[in-house]
């Protein structure tokens, strides 16, 4: 199903994009007097710097979306290895495909477990609140270092595909396409319920000490693993939870009867959740929740008319159907205003049992095709050869 | 381009928005895009067709047109366009109901059944007619409300679509004048017709 070796070893950089005399400005009003990004690139620029994708993580997502690091096991490459290399939808032989870990992140991007200039201490809380916006501008910005302009495409799922929407909305010149996947224009008062339980289950965490929790013996493991627990839930599918676990016993014919974990399916969410806390930090859960909270890009739908009819983004739209997270009816209303605001928007609803996650599988096979057909054609208006002559 | 879809084509004016129902290839949405300054969005349900949409740059939604129509708002579009598919959908009548609720003006494509090779076939042969026009067997084919010429134009009226301009074609696209003119679901084998709403 997925094609070819990938893109082999690779490693994550860092850049300083804001500093000094030039403070990231936010959305917000608020500033912040430095900012770093962790981010890879895979492939190469082209002389006309045309060939750009660039690939927008989702919540839990990081700079490693390709590849593995040197010393890694070979079979854990990269969180979205099967889109990305020679051959593959987002062919590295022809493209130059940059993925970055997002502001507020805690991936080596600046995010609240890092150091405030101005109290050199870890900013918590006090980081400013952040909004889709603004990891779009520090993206462009972190661009800009490597001396491109424009984008061949942005691509992203989920939280991901919100920031490519933001992207083509507040830039539409410089976006020549959209590819935005399981995503949503607007939470649904389900998704942001969701979401505020799993905030919760952190702020009520006894160890999360109002989020200086930073260099102290205790950090609030248990509510960050709630959390990661409840998220996990909403991002499998009835469908895929009933084939993988069903009602199997986990280590046992014969149920034990208790309030343990017994079930397979407890098993894995523990499993989830205890995994989730070695690689994240509670901060960046709680900023990117929010983040999501408060995404409404249409808004302002004058504005948005003014911008989509400015540029020539192309948009594609694709969901799952039995993603409930994100269902295809929040694809539906985001292809419907693009359309409405001038946009020109292809749409799918795709077949698939992964729920929200099917955006990170190679199957079912449509789904890549879809991918695959919408960058070849806006490579193909550029100039960029097709796959194999390059 | 199919020279039916050129006279469909010829229909719509320069920079409307229009929308292609069962839009195959996509080939019209492209030459409305790109030669007449349109805006286009198609329908389509089979996938090959759908990719073809996208290598075209044509923006399309994948899936049932019948299923689609009623998610357009209403006058999203200026013009919507039905070309040869009437005939193979669910509910031919609801589906024109919604075309009119979404769009200005119709464009609609379709076979005559009362084309006379296809009366001579049913009444001398007693088979149902196998043609250039409509050639699938009778047990493995799309077209499961096949009309006629008058059947059509009768459920217009019903349906309160005025008949704008209405042109003969033959099973090739091309026009077809003189005599059909005169006994049009005799001598037509299909007709290409403007309705205002």
């Amino acid at each position: 199903m997925v094609s070819g070796t990938g893109v082999g070893v690779v490693e994550t950089r860092r850049a300083v994009v804001f500093s000094g005399d030039r403070p990231l400005t936010l959305a917000s009003g608020a500033s912040l007097p430095e900012v770093e990004v962790a981010y890879e690139t895979y492939g190469e620029l082209n002389a006309d710097r045309s060939n750009a994708v660039f690939i927008c993580h989702a919540l839990s997502g990081d700079a490693h979306a390709a590849g593995i690091h040197q010393g890694d096991d070979p079979n854990r490459p990269g969180w979205w290895d099967n889109i990305i290399g020679p051959g593959r939808p987002l062919d590295t032989d022809r493209l130059f495909v940059i993925c970055a870990n997002v502001l507020g992140g805690c991936k080596g991007t600046t995010g609240p477990a890092s150091t405030d200039p101005a109290t050199g201490k870890p900013y918590g809380l006090r980081f400013p609140l952040i909004q889709v916006r603004d990891l779009v501008e520090v993206h462009r910005a972190l661009l800009r270092e490597l001396g491109v302009e424009r984008l061949l495409a942005a691509v992203g799922g989920s939280l991901g595909g919100m920031q490519a929407l933001q992207w083509s909305i507040d830039y539409p010149e410089e976006v020549d396409g959209a590819a935005i996947i399981a995503a949503s224009a607007r939470l649904t008062a389900q998704n942001i319920a969701f979401s505020a339980v799993a905030r919760e289950a952190i702020m009520r965490d006894p160890d999360f000490a109002g989020g200086d929790y930073y260099g102290k013996e205790r950090r609030p493991d248990p509510g960050l693993a709630l959390a990661r627990m409840i998220g996990h839930i909403t991002y499998l599918s009835e469908e895929s939870m009933r084939e993988k676990f069903g009602r199997r016993i986990q280590d046992a014919e014969v149920p034990r009867f208790g309030f343990d974990v017994d079930f397979q399916v407890e098993s894995y969410l523990h499993y989830q959740g205890q995994s989730f806390v070695e690689r994240f930090d509670a901060n960046t859960y709680l900023y990117m929740g929010r983040v999501m909270d408060y995404f409404d890009p249409f808004e302002d739908p004058v504005y948005v008319q003014s911008q989509i009819s400015r540029g020539e983004t192309s948009f594609l739209v694709l969901s799952f159907d039995s993603d409930w997270r994100f269902s295809t009816e929040h694809a539906r209303v985001m292809a419907s205003e693009l359309r409405g605001a001038g946009g020109t928007v292809t749409f799918q609803e795709i077949s698939s049992p992964h729920g929200h996650d099917s955006f990170l599988f190679a199957d079912p096979p449509e789904y890549h095709r879809t991918v695959t057909s919408f960058i070849d054609r806006l490579a193909g208006q550029r100039g960029i050869g097709s796959r194999g002559d390059a | 381009m199919r020279p039916d879809l050129d006279i469909v084509a010829s229909l719509v004016c320069s920079g409307q928005r229009v929308l292609d129902l069962g839009c195959g290839d996509g080939a019209l949405l492209e030459n409305l895009i790109n030669e007449r300054e349109c805006s286009g969005l198609g329908v389509e349900r089979e996938l090959d067709d759908f990719h073809a949409c996208i290598s075209r740059g044509v923006p399309v939604t994948q899936g049932d047109l019948e299923a689609e129509l009623p998610r357009f708002s209403e006058g999203e579009f200026d013009v919507a366009v039905l070309s040869l598919t009437l005939q193979a959908v669910r509910h031919p009548d609801r589906v024109l109901t919604e075309m009119k609720r979404v769009a200005a003006r119709l464009v609609v494509s379709l076979p005559n059944f009362a084309h006379w090779r296809l009366r001579a076939t049913l009444t001398v042969r007693g088979r149902m007619p196998v043609t250039d026009s409509l050639p699938y067997q009778w047990f493995d084919t799309p077209n499961i409300h096949l009309c006629t010429i008058r059947d059509f134009e009768s459920l217009a009226r019903d349906l309160g679509l005025g008949i704008d301009r209405r042109i003969l074609i033959d099973a090739t696209g091309n026009r077809v004048g003189g005599l059909a003119n005169r006994a049009p679901n005799l001598l037509a084998e299909r007709a290409v017709y403007s309705l205002e709403t």
